[in-house]
């Protein structure tokens, strides 16, 4: 498969089919194989390298086609998508990832637990068999998307009797399903992109089982793999972040100016200037089929950053510093890190060393699988589930 | 944007080689001779790589110039490459000079503190006719042709007194220049002293990044095997953790590093990403070389070990060519960021 050969697929696809009905030509582009081309023929991909892809989305963004609003489902693509393909039949294939992927099925994540956070393994919701089905019960934490999502991905636990990572099974649930409560779980800036959700006796038919019974802390590795893969994966031009935001209302503010500020600014930026380039650095190097690890160090450096930023722009703004926006109750389609105002910003960002992996837990992981250094002694491992403390 | 941030072919194996000359000749601490490494370097041509090759030098790009610094940092190694450096940019920016022409073929030193940044004031050299008279503190590498900014030129002598001073970084001694009437030939290169600089402090980001490479291995290396407790020190989260920050902020530094010195081919945005990866790698490779010191414990603060080659070099190279803070007030008007 050759940049040409993707160009006249491209070509053909638009000369066949009207842009102007979004769904019919998203359909239309996942079956010519142009959704993911690293994905196989059939599943709306050509089995083409994963390095191919930004020419068909140039190819198709030139010729103002409609895309599929990734940042709307970001977590049935980045996640659930590559879960399924990995670990799901040739059926849960074929009935998931074309909907998954124009955005005509929304998906979310139920994983993370009141009880169980960073220790993932450590979850609660218990899945119980029942003839062809499974019950489930449990209460899910931090969702985003709940409220819009069609389908969730989803552990429990099937066996309290075996050591905590033996006992979970991986299923897709369904969100329409009697026994599941979504509720909005507001946050420190006023909104709600999160939910809570409740599973009282859900029945889940056993094809929807993503993986063995037992097996979901192998298949849930799947899942958040390719969740630290997306963070920093995307090229981005210079101030293109949260450094962009300040360096702006730097430039308005001539008058709040002090020479502290100016300094530390300057250091902010550069050392954001230092991680988009690194961020280069990755990509260049997985391109080659060299992928580094690097890829921890772009989040924990991430959050950082954007917390140092937005927490410097609310103190350059001074009396406008004391202002924010609105603490009403709302519920965002998409979160948007450096929109709204400062104040958001500056409170959005303490989520960013929270989410997707705590920054203690991400150094744990450079300490020990980067660096090499000895794991911490872990006195549940080898305990059955149901006798942890908890 | 083409720049590359990865090493190329030909990086990759300038790097093996010279990392293997110093493998062979590893600096010790009671003996900074670099002779050996230096003639080694010289002979694989490692020490004239940005001089054309009809000027007698490889005619290669500063990206290798910056491989070589940064596995030469990586060692701490007692050579002149830093003094050379500077010397053959600000050389290069008057090669229609034949003087200057001569001089690239041989030793030569920029005489400007080390402490000096792009832009900044010079110790004042005195020109009557062809006669330089003045002292400049604290220069780097002083060897065969001096190379004197007085004037808005350069000035080639070879007449001056050199007193060797007990440096901080014995590994790269400075001495103060004397001149009382030395007779010197004028070589007309404008922006020559400011473009070496920021030549330098592009190449010295590189040296940084290998400073701060060696000391983070070398202190991982040890808390595995330093048991205490009953338990490798390595396996402490406390530790763990700040080792973890290192090596993150390692990734950051190598990045912007390798982007400044290819921004020294392209010349697309130069001065910014130089003092960009100066500012920011200067300060990584002294917080590398403080932790490599404090977490070896009493082994870090001994003669014996060679962790504190690497502190006493990593502090000196914040100095060297402006520190952090200057640099980041050089920077600022060239993001916008006006104070």
């Amino acid at each position: 498969m050759t940049e040409e050969d993707l160009l006249r697929r491209v070509a053909a696809l638009l000369a066949e089919h009207d842009t102007g009905d979004r769904t019919a030509f998203l359909r239309a582009r996942f079956d010519a194989g142009l959704a993911w081309v690293h994905f196989p023929e059939g599943l709306g991909g050509l089995g083409a390298p994963i390095a191919l892809q930004p020419v068909v989305e140039r190819a198709l963004a030139a010729a103002g086609a409609p895309d599929n609003n990734p940042r709307r489902i970001g977590i049935g693509l980045g996640m659930a998508a590559p879960t399924i393909l990995r670990h799901g039949t040739d059926a849960q294939r074929a009935r998931f990832l074309r909907p998954l992927w124009t955005g005509e099925e929304v998906w979310c994540q139920l994983f993370s637990e009141p009880g169980a956070g960073s220790d993932l393994a450590g979850l609660a919701t218990r899945a119980r068999r029942d003839g062809d089905d499974w019950v489930v019960t449990g209460q899910k934490v931090w969702t985003s998307s709940a409220h819009t999502a069609r389908w969730a991905i989803l552990i429990a636990r099937t066996d309290p009797d075996v050591p905590k990572h033996a006992g979970m099974t991986y299923f897709i649930c369904d969100m329409t399903a009697p026994g599941v409560d979504v509720r909005p779980l507001r946050q420190i800036t006023g909104e709600a992109e999160f939910n809570e959700v409740f599973l009282t006796d859900v029945r889940i038919p056993d094809a929807h089982r993503l993986g063995d019974v037992g097996d979901g802390w192998r298949v849930a590795q799947t899942t958040l793999m390719n969740e630290r893969v997306a963070i920093g994966g995307r090229p981005m031009p210079r101030e293109g972040g949260m450094a962009g935001v300040v360096a702006e209302t730097w430039r308005q503010n001539p008058e709040l100016r002090t020479p502290e500020l100016h300094d530390r600014l300057v250091r902010l930026w550069v050392e954001s200037e230092a991680l988009r380039l690194a961020g280069q650095r990755l990509r260049e190097s997985l391109a080659a089929g060299h992928p580094g690890p690097e890829g921890s160090a772009m989040k924990l450096a991430f959050a950082r950053l954007s917390q140092r930023l937005s927490g410097l722009e609310v103190e350059f703004l001074a009396a406008d510093g004391l202002r924010y926006g609105d603490w009403t109750m709302r519920r965002p389609d998409v979160v948007d890190f450096t929109g709204n105002d400062a104040g958001y910003r500056y409170l959005r960002a303490k989520g960013n060393s929270i989410e997707g992996g705590t920054s203690e837990i991400l150094r744990g992981i450079i300490a020990e699988r980067i660096l090499g250094l000895p794991a911490e002694a872990r006195v549940d491992k080898d305990v059955p589930w149901k006798d942890l403390p908890r | 944007m083409s720049q590359s941030l990865v090493d190329t072919d030909v990086e990759t194996q300038l790097r093996t080689a010279v990392a293997e000359v110093l493998e062979d000749n590893p600096t010790k601490v009671d003996d900074l001779d670099g002779a050996t490494v230096w003639s080694a370097l010289r002979a694989m041509g490692a020490t004239t790589l940005p001089v054309p090759e009809e000027l007698g030098g490889q005619g290669a790009g500063w990206r290798e110039v910056a491989v070589v610094a940064e596995e030469l940092g990586r060692a701490v190694a007692p050579v002149p490459f830093l003094g050379s450096v500077l010397a053959t940019a600000a050389l290069l920016r008057a090669t229609d000079d034949p003087h200057a022409a001569e001089a690239l073929r041989g030793d030569a030193t920029l005489v400007v503190p080390l402490s000096a940044w792009p832009g900044g004031p010079l110790p004042h050299i005195t020109v009557d006719g062809d006669r330089l008279t003045g002292t400049v503190r604290s220069v780097a590498d002083v060897r065969g042709t001096l190379v004197v900014p007085a004037d808005g030129a350069l000035w080639l002598t070879e007449q001056a007194d050199i007193t060797p001073v007990t440096s901080l970084d014995r590994t790269r001694p400075v001495a103060d220049v004397e001149f009382s009437g030395a007779k010197a030939v004028r070589v007309a290169a404008d922006g020559a002293v400011e473009h070496a600089l920021r030549v330098g402090a592009a190449i010295l980001a590189a040296e940084q990044v290998g400073i701060a490479e060696w000391c983070l291995d070398t202190t991982v290396a040890y808390l595995k095997q330093r048991y205490q407790f009953g338990r490798p020190v390595g396996s402490y989260q406390a530790l763990k953790h700040r080792l973890a920050d290192l090596w993150q902020e390692i990734v950051l530094a190598r990045a912007a590093a390798k982007a400044a010195a290819d921004a020294l081919d392209t010349g697309e945005d130069a001065a910014l990403l130089a003092y960009a990866a100066q500012s920011l790698c200067a300060e990584v490779a002294v917080h590398a070389a403080e932790e490599c010191v404090q977490l070896h414990g009493g082994i870090g603060m001994t003669w014996e070990h060679p962790a504190h080659l690497y502190l006493k070099r990593a502090k000196a190279d914040e100095i060297a060519l402006g520190t952090p803070g200057r640099l980041r007030v050089l920077l600022a008007p060239l993001a916008d960021l006006p104070a």
